[in-house]
């Protein structure tokens, strides 16, 4: 059973694990990242306070993430379809990772974003600089450490959700336990894939941490 | 003198769900160009707020404030930005930039200015001079002194040539080394470049060490206003009395004291010799002993600074007698007959 096939095909389906992971995790950090800073931005203490706005997001990303993933994947086939042209395939189980995701990204820049220490924005204003200096200069360059270590948060939870697109014919890792070890009854392949996944989310988390902290200067002394 | 910030009836009231605050009610200062002006108040007293009321970080609910005859509530966005490069600020917490180095926390206020990168830095590096923190400028705030975070604060507010330093309980988190240190930067930086300097702060000690005036303000309104000499030999206000007696820790048996019936007068001295032994000549002279209570003195240029508080005989013609005499050494004498420490 463990033949050169078994093995390429497994080394395949790690790639598009990968794959599938790291594009979904870019393109909900595209949509999240905005939606986070705007959430800090447009509360009530915030930069720019704008209930309207705050509240749409709000309701929107508790919406979002309400609703089990396995149901978005099913709501969201005629708009995968629309985009990506068919509904099964990496590609497709990119679009409603992406939409999952992109709710919980907010969540976790926002958090981020309000660590940061409300004198050193005070500070800026009184220098007069405008929100989207404070933006970018002060929110999100003092809250990068822990941005990363939002994103390595992230990178774990869509790699989780990736295997539940096996279900669609999504490919990748959990496409294989379920067919091969589901299905099919073969039990050491899916331990294999699910050791896969572990070591996956395992690098991933190292290279997460190492790097915050070598960006982190606050503990430098 | 010319005004730079004038302050007129100005409040401010924080609404919240279950309750309206009034921290300030109709405030009126007139600070002029190169006053070191001290704005002096128990926590809660409302300081902090009308400080932001300077740069409008906190905008009042009333009243007008006009910085070199502006009126910044009729400023645009984009011009109060630009005034508040005029109107740097210093805080009880440094309020530096944790993933910068001392350089780029510097360089920070001119790059929100617009200043080219290569100018900036050569700035930043004078500033690390001025305020003695060159071999600092590579390190992380995280890696310094609670002090040295203090001096790279004051660089960076000194980036851009403000008028107007606010400094707002800039002392409050230092040792009282540190605290004379960083007092003493800020008195060479008014001597220097004629920047005027507003010091929030609920330490006597600090507006005594440097400033020219000074406001107290006590439940959100001011009590007092004056210079530090002034105001400080001839308190009128509770408010005033409170915070330039504290730090006193017998004030409770002084209090029992007095309402025994025993004599208590405070003197200040403002420009007798240190070198002359006024009280030990008072008790020569009347041939009675007198209890210190309290003293509070240092010597300023050979100069006796600073205040006593002396219990007196029970004897009246003695005590008239000491009283006179100090007079006569011209010292400000006070009765207290109702001690507040």
């Amino acid at each position: 059973m463990w033949d050169s096939a078994t093995i390429m095909m497994l080394l395949k389906e790690t790639g598009t694990t990968l794959l599938i992971t790291l594009s979904s995790t870019f393109f909900a950090y595209i949509l999240g990242l905005p939606m986070g800073i705007l959430l800090v931005i447009t509360a009530k203490d915030g930069l720019r306070p704008f209930a309207p706005v705050y509240k749409i997001l709000d309701v929107t990303v508790n919406v979002v993430r309400s609703v089990p993933f396995l149901i978005l994947l099913m709501l969201l086939i005629p708009f995968t379809r629309y985009i990506v042209g068919k509904s099964y395939g990496a590609a497709a189980v990119s679009v409603p990772l992406t939409i999952a995701a992109a709710p919980f990204i907010a969540r976790l820049v926002e958090s981020s974003l309000l660590e940061v220490d409300k004198g050193v924005i005070e500070a800026a204003q009184s220098m007069g600089a405008g929100t989207g200096t404070i933006v970018w200069k002060v929110l999100l360059a003092e809250a990068r450490t822990s941005l990363i270590v939002g994103a390595t948060i992230a990178l774990g939870t869509i790699l989780g959700y990736s295997a539940m697109a096996g279900v669609v014919g999504g490919g990748g890792l959990g496409d294989v336990a379920i067919r091969y070890g589901y299905y099919r009854y073969q039990a050491d392949i899916m331990i294999v894939t699910v050791i896969l996944l572990v070591i996956l989310v395992q690098i991933l988390q190292v290279i997460g941490t190492r790097l915050s902290k070598k960006l982190d200067k606050r503990n430098t002394g | 003198m010319e005004t730079i910030i004038q302050v007129k009836n100005v409040g401010k009231t924080f609404i919240g769900k279950e309750n309206t605050v009034e921290a300030l009610k109709e405030i009126n200062l007139d600070i002029h160009k190169g006053e070191i002006y001290g704005i002096i108040g128990m926590s809660g007293a409302g300081k902090s707020t009308l400080v932001r009321c300077l740069n409008f970080l906190e905008r009042p609910t009333t009243g007008t404030v006009e910085v070199e005859g502006k009126d910044l509530a009729e400023l645009s966005g984009k011009d109060l930005r630009s005034l508040r490069m005029q109107i740097a600020m210093i805080f009880q917490h440094f309020n530096l930039l944790m993933q910068r180095t001392v350089l780029d926390n510097i360089c920070f206020p001119l790059e929100i200015a617009g200043q080219k990168k290569k100018e900036a830095r050569h700035r930043a590096k004078e500033l690390l001079e001025i305020v003695g923190l060159s071999e600092k400028a590579k390190a992380y705030p995280a890696q310094l002194s609670g002090g040295q975070k203090q001096r790279v604060a004051i660089a960076r507010a000194l980036a851009t040539n403000p008028k107007i330093l606010l400094c707002d309980e800039a002392t409050s988190a230092l040792d009282p080394t540190t605290t004379k240190s960083i007092l003493a930067l800020l008195k060479d930086i008014n001597q220097k470049y004629g920047i005027t300097i507003v010091i929030i702060t609920h330490e006597m000690a600090v507006v005594r060490e440097i400033c020219t005036h000074v406001a107290i303000i006590d439940g959100g309104s001011l009590a007092e206003t004056g210079t530090v000499e002034e105001v400080f030999a001839r308190p009128r206000t509770r408010a005033a009395k409170k915070l330039i007696f504290q730090g006193d820790t017998g004030s409770e048996e002084m209090n029992r004291n007095l309402a025994t019936g025993k004599r208590c007068i405070r003197i200040v001295f403002r420009e007798n010799s240190s070198f002359e032994p006024v009280i030990g000549n008072m008790v020569l002279a009347c041939k009675a002993p007198a209890n210190i209570l309290l003293a509070d003195t240092k010597d300023i240029g050979g100069v006796a600074h600073g205040q006593m508080i002396l219990q007196l005989p029970e004897d009246e013609t003695v005590a008239a007698k000491m009283i006179a005499y100090l007079k006569d050494r011209r010292l400000e004498v006070e009765e207290l007959d109702h001690y507040v420490g």
